[in-house]
């Protein structure tokens, strides 16, 4: 894919200051953005004669919580006319408010829902930002990092109370997650040994 | 004397047999004319892209399965391209005609299923009878190839699990003869049918521009006019190697998309048929060691052997750090896979993207101002299947 190329020129001189950086990579550009462009940014790739990427294929975001910014918020954009896709994303701060697209993409409402519901993260002038997936009530963000696979609470019907009611998660085995880094090159769980054995000695 | 009118509210499922599945509808009513729709979703959720983070690459595939859980294999196959493009592996000639092959047993799966339900919404019962028949011997198909009817897991990154058991191809092959016959059958008993038409045709009409800003894909924006299909556009596997059309309609309205279905059908059976043909005799997964586990055979005579199993089945093949997004041309739409590995053995990400949930969301945009009876046809047309909306 030649254009690919030529395609990635257009915006970056289109766009200069706003791309932090740009890259190809398995035939589809990713492109880093601040999140003060992003609105400026997302009208221009729609709307340009030479981009037109009219299409909105999803929202995400993917989680470091070991990082200062911990969210990576991902949009993934399709141009049919030009046959290309285009991933588009930014940093954030864990409690940063990020401006909605659904002006500009009405189907980014669900998927803004979604990131709310699943990480947390809130979008600044969206018409109904509500839960989406989970249940009634739910507490919590599930996709997170921090949030346990088992989750936190389970329900069942109660013969007494006549109705559904909530409990924490009780487990006969808590679910087990191996470590398979070989012990010459030290797992986790023996540097912390030995870590606590030197501690002691100290 | 002057009388107060109330708009309606009216919940429609989760317990409908026309919901297909377990969506609730709250819709607002103006007499019979349908106001707003506002879908509850997430009542079939199951935290599948939580689950597949804490799994190691083949210990996910299975959850593929469970999204769209008519048309398995489609959705498998776009978790393997990703795997495989990262991992930069080429997949053997075989593989890629058999995974092709099953692929388009699925659309069929697929398609059979929402025509006839579709119908059976809007008030034929005989067309699902006839459907589903066919849809037993499509399963038997599964079942010979993978061992399960339904819940495939069959696709491995670089290849399919194993090779075709014998006479199996010629089954298939008398399938696609048989076929066309009930397809004619299935359109001769709707198509022209006036109740059908009445039922279906200019409802639900989606124009060009809003099929593109609602995110519409597969059938809901061929439906409209636009020509675009992965499998064309952006061929995978071994797609480009095959002949075959895409069909495309005119009004965007639910009937021009039955019309689609039913045509994609018929390629979907040429497109078997060519496999069958040109498939040869060969691997059908990747020879590299390190993400295939060896045969049974070898098991028992090499030690080398033995170890790559066991670490293959305890630690799972590592993925180096990489970021992707990969999409077929699932029978419901765009289906896509959005992967972060780390270069451990289990996915950092696994973002999926499914036809149905933006299908979903245009709802309160298609039924707007249209009858109350016209909410189970316009929901049939979407072709909502809830594994994979609620995800």
């Amino acid at each position: 894919m030649s254009n690919l190329i030529d395609l990635e020129k257009k915006i970056n001189s289109e766009l200069t200051t706003k791309i932090n950086k740009s890259e190809i990579k398995h035939n589809q550009i990713y492109l880093e953005i601040d999140k003060e462009d992003l609105i400026s940014v997302v009208l221009f790739i729609k709307s340009n004669k030479n981009t037109k990427f009219r299409q909105l294929i999803d929202i995400t975001v993917v989680d470091y919580p070991e990082r200062t910014q911990r969210f990576k918020i991902v949009y993934l954009f399709l141009s049919h006319e030009f046959n290309q896709r285009m991933i588009l994303s930014y940093d954030i701060n864990e409690n940063e408010i990020i401006p909605s697209i659904t002006t500009i993409f009405p189907s980014a409402n669900w998927m803004e829902r979604e990131v709310f519901d699943m990480y947390g993260v809130s979008f600044k002038d969206h018409p109904d930002l509500r839960r989406i997936l989970t249940d009634y009530g739910f507490d919590g963000h599930p996709l997170r990092k921090d949030f346990p696979l088992t989750g936190h609470s389970e329900v069942r019907y109660s013969e007494e109370e006549k109705k559904v009611i909530k409990e924490p998660v009780k487990l006969e085995q808590n679910y087990r997650n191996f470590d398979y880094e070989s012990p010459w090159e030290g797992t986790k769980y023996i540097n912390e040994q030995s870590k606590n054995i030197n501690d002691k000695k100290n | 004397m002057t009388k107060k009118i109330k708009n309606l509210n009216l919940n429609f499922g989760p317990q409908h047999p026309a919901a297909h599945g377990v969506l609730r509808l709250i819709l607002e009513l103006d007499g019979e004319i349908v106001e707003k729709a506002d879908p509850h979703i997430g009542l079939l959720h199951r935290g599948t892209e939580k689950l597949i983070e804490n799994k190691t690459y083949m210990q996910a595939v299975p959850y593929f399965d469970r999204l769209d859980y008519v048309a398995p294999m489609n959705q498998e196959h776009a978790f393997a391209l990703a795997i495989e493009k990262i991992l930069k592996i080429d997949v053997p000639i075989r593989a890629q005609f058999i995974r092709v092959m099953f692929c388009e047993i699925g659309r069929i799966l697929s398609h059979i299923l929402n025509v006839t339900t579709q119908a059976l919404d809007v008030g034929a019962l005989t067309p699902s009878l006839w459907g589903f028949e066919e849809r037993e011997t499509l399963m038997t198909f599964y079942e010979r190839a993978s061992g399960s009817r339904l819940h495939a897991n069959y696709f491995r990154a670089g290849g399919v699990h194993q090779d075709l058991p014998a006479g199996l191809e010629s089954d298939i092959a008398k399938f696609c003869d048989n076929f066309p016959k009930i397809i004619n059958d299935l359109e001769n008993l709707l198509t022209d049918n006036r109740i059908f038409k009445q039922r279906n045709v200019d409802i639900g009409i989606v124009s060009k521009e809003d099929a593109l800003d609602y995110s519409f894909s597969g059938v809901m924006i061929r439906g409209s006019g636009i020509p675009w299909d992965l499998r064309k556009s952006q061929p995978y596997d071994c797609y480009n190697e095959l002949q075959f059309k895409i069909p495309v309609g005119k009004n965007g309205d639910c009937y021009d998309r039955y019309l689609c279905r039913v045509e994609e059908m018929k390629e979907s059976v040429s497109i078997i048929k060519q496999c069958l043909t040109k498939m040869e005799k060969g691997p059908v997964k990747t020879l590299d060691g390190k993400i295939t586990p060896p045969s049974k055979k070898e098991l028992k005579q090499s030690m080398e052997a033995l170890i790559h199993h066991f670490k293959l089945f305890t630690e799972g093949y590592r993925v180096p750090r990489d970021e992707i997004y990969t999409a077929v041309e699932a029978p419901k739409g765009e289906f896509g896979v959005y992967l972060i590995s780390d270069g451990s053995s289990k996915p950092y990400k696994c973002k999926i993207r499914a036809p149905g949930f933006s299908h979903l969301q245009a709802m309160d945009y298609l039924i707007k101002g249209h009858m109350l009876a016209d909410v189970p046809a316009v929901l049939g047309s979407l072709d909502i299947v809830f594994g994979e909306v609620d995800r």
